[in-house]
């Protein structure tokens, strides 16, 4: 565990609580029978917007708690527990851009009303089906943005947009020439196509902005794995614990043991990246791409690991859809792909090295 | 980020210490010993040391500044871990190195004594392992008894005030150089693991016989050690009869927190010339810049970002021991990610240098590329040795995970 602050402390163990409590797997569950227009769980985001969680990254002169990214983080890791749906990571990265981009203006007008939870936003970068942020054709003329944003998560929902055009990000709200199209995808979550046709667009400053915010929004996605992957790795481990053939209980077999203990070196290992990774974030430490980069592509091979195993070991029941393991495999694989998978983080690493 | 409160010493005092530390260093470690250590010496074979490498042992030794958190009433620093670890800084600051550092007596004998051994047992043998006067090795595996360590042979029988020692020892480091041994012997043959005692002998003792075995890196820092009628007194068990296997497991754990954990190791990958800098020489660079060999490339990459993450968790283990946390879970996983990637690093430095990288020895080879041919054989010992990476896995499944045996 990283050296945690009390008040993060404190977080962690209340959003943990809550996720186990409030918003076990079950949840999701019922949000994904009930297939909801917004694809969210209405109800537990104004839980989340109620305990402040959507103000964690605003500053404390606009409503916000002003907890640092490590704090954020240790949220999302809990939600990921449990599969939470919610738009806090994509509502947080939009957060981001405006902290580190917005005009006071901007702040004053958007960072109150996101930190009580009043707005959900989100960051539109890809236009198509890869993170590719160097190959952005979106354009703004005359302060109208066009162009044709791919899976944007929580995208059918979203009020306000922090739009990659090709010279920079932009704030879009309203839907004013704004047309969304929903896109169902296997992990039953928000991932619209957004189009924005002459949308009114403010700019925010910042030459690398784009580049900062998609690696703050990695690093939250990174969280989210990371609990996803302890708890899927849990939930095997139990399961080979109860699960008796040939009379004897499967985490008897010492095949399956090392298996195991496999995934928890690559567990372990996971976690002191991802935690290196906020770490340097909230130090704002020159070498965050760098650490992102480790931490996203080490995230991704290790939750598909963990994710194909929990399915594998289960058997038959892990196929079921009455069985929690799908899900997880599910979610991954989108997490995986979202702010770059594990080939391009790696590529990515190798450039910043000089290799 | 907030760091943890140093919990067991005030700040200014440590600051007094840091004073003395370096007042000390100065006066004692002679700036000409900068990065000539030679504490590896028992694994390697002896070497001699220059008369400026003896004075600093001797200086080092008589401070027991070798072993700064063993109690002074043995010769040791009696420092507190935060002292300790300040004394750490500044001897890196200076490039002091730790003459005793490497010995078996500091690594694992000496702190198993002190916590099993009687008052006499300490007040003799821990003195001499500060100092850095006798070799310890270590006689536990056996021809028959490797992973299945419990399962060893060699039996001392009770002859009233002694034991009559008869069997074979194998892999006993540094077994040709060692002054002394810690071993374990079989007192009951009914038991198990409930027949096993903990002795310590002279390998002067009439009846012990070392013979070096050769390696596939040719060298032999192993050897196997017959015992054909060797007196031990029984002033010279730790312990009770019996209580063997408790103690000698003791002293593995400390074998694998230095094996693993020590930190020493992923910094020592981190230094020398970079992989992805010899493998622009050796297998050159595309027209960006890159090295020419994508396949060479992606590996170096996967290597380098597994070596990071091994070493923010290794610095992951060592900020929970420090915040009161317990031992971190972190720690068992240790052994088997270090020899991975040093295992790895080996094999991807004759992968760059091709067949220069398998060099064995005299003209037509680079020196570092010699070295690295040995280290890289040498290298596979490490997921063997101290528990092999199938025994470090069945111990992360039955102690972490609690996964069970077969009923």
């Amino acid at each position: 565990m990283a050296v945690l602050t009390e008040e993060q402390t404190m977080l962690r163990d209340m959003a943990r609580e809550w996720a186990d409590n409030e918003s076990p797997v079950t949840a999701f569950r019922r949000m994904r029978d009930a297939a909801p227009a917004a694809l969210f769980d209405a109800e537990g985001w104004r839980a989340q917007a109620e305990m402040g969680w959507a103000g964690i990254l605003v500053p404390e002169a606009f409503g916000g708690a002003e907890m640092g990214y490590l704090s954020l983080g240790l949220v999302i890791e809990q939600l990921g527990r449990t599969l939470t749906a919610t738009p806090l990571a994509a509502t947080a990265a939009a957060t981001s851009a405006i902290v580190l981009g917005g005009s006071d203006a901007q702040k004053a007008e958007w960072l109150p009303r996101i930190a009580s939870g009043e707005v959900i936003a989100t960051l539109a970068v890809d236009e198509g089906p890869r993170f590719a942020p160097d190959r952005i054709a979106a354009a703004v003329e005359g302060g109208k943005l066009s162009g044709t944003k791919e899976f944007v998560a929580e995208g059918d929902s979203a009020q306000l947009f922090v739009v990659a055009a090709a010279d920079g990000l932009y704030l879009v709200s309203g839907d004013e020439g704004v047309t969304r199209s929903t896109r169902l995808m296997a992990d039953s979550r928000s991932h619209a196509q957004v189009r924005f046709d002459g949308a009114p667009a403010e700019r925010l400053s910042g030459g690398d902005l784009l580049v900062q915010v998609t690696d703050r929004a990695a690093a939250a996605a990174c969280a989210e794995m990371l609990g996803m992957a302890e708890a899927a790795f849990a939930q095997t481990n139990d399961y080979l614990k109860t699960r008796v053939q040939f009379g004897q209980v499967l985490a008897s077999f010492q095949a399956l043991q090392h298996r195991m203990a496999r995934m928890f070196t690559e567990l372990e290992l996971m976690r002191s990246v991802v935690e290196g990774a906020f770490e340097a974030i909230d130090a704002g430490r020159g070498d965050i791409s760098q650490t992102v980069s480790l931490a996203k592509a080490t995230a991704g091979d290790t939750l598909h690991l963990v994710s194909r195993e929990m399915v594998q070991l289960h058997g038959g029941i892990g196929m079921t859809d009455e069985h929690d393991a799908g899900f997880y495999l599910k979610r991954a694989r989108v997490l995986e792909q979202q702010w770059g998978n594990a080939a391009w983080h790696r590529e990515r690493f190798a450039r910043l090295g000089g290799y | 980020m907030a760091t943890a409160p140093e919990l067991d010493a005030p700040a200014d005092a440590l600051d007094a210490f840091r004073t003395q530390a370096r007042d000390w260093l100065a006066a004692n470690f002679p700036p000409s010993l900068r990065g000539k250590d030679n504490s590896m010496s028992a694994v390697e074979g002896p070497n001699a040391d220059s008369p400026e490498q003896a004075a600093w042992k001797q200086a080092i030794g008589a401070k027991g500044w070798s072993v700064p958190t063993w109690p002074s009433d043995y010769g040791g620093g009696g420092l507190s871990r935060a002292e300790a670890r300040v004394l750490q800084e500044e001897m890196a600051r200076v490039g002091a190195w730790n003459p005793m550092g490497g010995s078996m007596g500091v690594m694992m004998f000496g702190p198993t004594l002190l916590e099993y051994g009687s008052e006499a047992q300490k007040q003799e043998h821990i003195p001499p392992i500060v100092r850095g006067e006798l070799r310890w090795c270590q006689g536990y595996s056996e021809p028959g008894a490797g992973s299945d360590l419990a399962s060893l042979q060699m039996f001392a029988e009770d002859h009233g005030d002694h034991y009559v020692v008869n069997g074979q020892k194998t892999w006993t480091s540094g077994g040709q150089w060692a002054d002394k041994c810690f071993m374990l012997v079989r007192t009951d043959k009914s038991k198990k693991h409930e027949g096993i005692t903990f002795l310590l002998c002279d390998m002067t003792s009439p009846g012990v016989e070392v013979k070096p075995i050769r390696m596939i890196s040719g060298s032999s820092p192993f050897c196997e050690t017959f015992f054909t009628d060797v007196k031990v007194p029984k002033a010279n068990r730790v312990g009770q009869e019996g209580e063997g296997w408790t103690i000698g497991k003791r002293l593995l754990q400390h074998e694998r927190n230095s094996l693993g954990g020590g930190g020493s190791s992923a910094a020592r990958m981190f230094a020398g010339t970079p992989l992805s800098q010899l493998a622009k020489q050796h297998a050159g660079v595309d027209a960006e810049g890159r090295i020419a060999d994508a396949e060479l490339r992606g590996k170096i990459v996967r290597h380098e970002m597994d070596l990071r993450a091994f070493a923010l968790t290794l610095r992951r283990a060592q900020q929970d021991a420090k915040s009161n946390q317990g031992p971190s879970a972190a720690t068992s996983i240790m052994k088997n990610v270090g020899a991975r990637i040093m295992q790895e690093r080996s094999e991807l430095l004759i992968e760059i240098r091709g067949m220069a990288g398998l060099g064995w020895e005299g003209e037509g080879f680079d020196e570092d590329a010699l070295k690295d041919t040995r280290h890289w054989l040498f290298g596979k010992a490490v997921s063997i040795y101290g528990g092999s990476s199938e025994i470090q896995n069945n111990v992360i499944a039955k102690r972490i995970l609690g996964m069970l045996d077969h009923q």
